[in-house]
């Protein structure tokens, strides 16, 4: 059974690795819509996807975070990867099951995945 | 909203456009009166009384983007639509506060749902917020503060991987055990159901 006091071990352990993710320059950061018509289209298990696969991969450059209405409520859930001079890329529609393939060829190995992308599918 | 813990994350999102430095969401189930009450309070910036009798109208939003504004009123649908009641108190400058009663009986009840990934991903996405999570059954409670994590924490953010996958491990656990230790909510809806529509096919 999960208690308190297991907190003070968690702390420790994070405590070595943190410093490494604070001088990290090239932040990537995924937001994701989290307003009603995101939440309501299933955006909870997107983001619970993205903060699970970035911490699994142990990927200290990605920030992970929530926004409020992107504005095309139709295609939610949306996610945008925001890159220091990059444009920024939409992916629509977006399930759980998408996540590690975005993760994995958009945020490691810099492909977007086009197939996902706003532009693959707002034609 | 399929699970009301989708229309709490929801409402909560509200709390956070106003500047809220505490939100307090509690889940109260009754299962002799068959009722669950959910309240989402915090101490934001509030509404004049104008905004707050217009905010289950679907159409008012105070948002200039666009027109319509769905959340408190999908919430407040979903409490009546099970006989229950829904309210909303907001003072100017000292927050607002969403109670909504379910009859947990009515067909048309929505179960709870996974709080475990609302309340993680609302600490984790909210960090110089506080949170404090009180869920009780029949007089069996537990809270979840999140002041008391920082204190034990220090520098380590409520986002560390390793203590979301904590909140969610303590929340799941304790709603357990103070449903009894045994079954969780959904299946025992699914259970009661399942023996309705049992009965209902042997007759």
């Amino acid at each position: 059974m999960k208690t308190i006091e297991e907190l003070n071990a968690i702390r420790e352990k994070a405590k070595a690795t943190m410093t490494v993710r604070e001088d990290n320059v090239d932040v990537i950061r995924v937001v994701v819509g989290m307003a009603t018509c995101g939440i309501a289209a299933g955006a909870r298990p997107v983001l619970n996807g993205f903060m699970e696969e970035v911490a699994r991969r142990k990927l200290g450059n990605i920030v992970v975070s929530q926004t409020g209405c992107i504005g095309m409520c139709q295609y939610e859930p949306i996610v945008e990867v925001i890159e220091k001079d990059k444009e920024k890329v939409t992916y629509v529609r977006m399930t759980a099951d998408r996540v590690a393939r975005v993760v994995s060829d958009h945020l490691v190995n810099n492909n977007v995945v086009t197939e996902f992308t706003v532009g693959a599918i707002a034609k | 909203m399929r699970e009301l813990s989708l229309n709490i994350l929801d409402i909560a999102q509200n709390s956070i456009a106003a500047n809220a430095s505490l939100i307090r969401i509690e889940v109260a189930e009754d299962t002799e009166k068959g009722e669950m009450r959910i309240v989402i309070g915090d101490n934001g910036q509030g509404m004049t009384p104008e905004q707050t009798q217009r905010v289950t109208d679907p159409f008012y939003t105070t948002r200039t983007t666009r027109k319509v504004g769905m959340g408190t009123s999908l919430f407040k649908m979903a409490a009546e639509m099970t006989g229950g009641t829904f309210n909303i108190r907001s003072q100017a400058n000292e927050g607002t506060k969403v109670t909504a009663v379910f009859k947990t009986r009515s067909v048309d009840f929505t179960p709870l749902g996974d709080m475990n990934s609302t309340i993680s991903l609302l600490i984790a996405m909210n960090l110089h917020i506080d949170f404090i999570y009180r869920h009780s059954v029949d007089g069996k409670a537990f809270t979840l503060q999140t002041t008391e994590l920082k204190q034990i924490l220090g520098d380590v953010p409520l986002s560390e991987p390793d203590v979301v996958e904590w909140i969610k491990s303590y929340v799941g656990e304790q709603t357990q055990i103070i449903h009894g230790g045994v079954l969780h909510e959904n299946n025992r809806r699914t259970q009661r159901y399942q023996r309705k529509s049992k009965s209902n096919h042997d007759r």
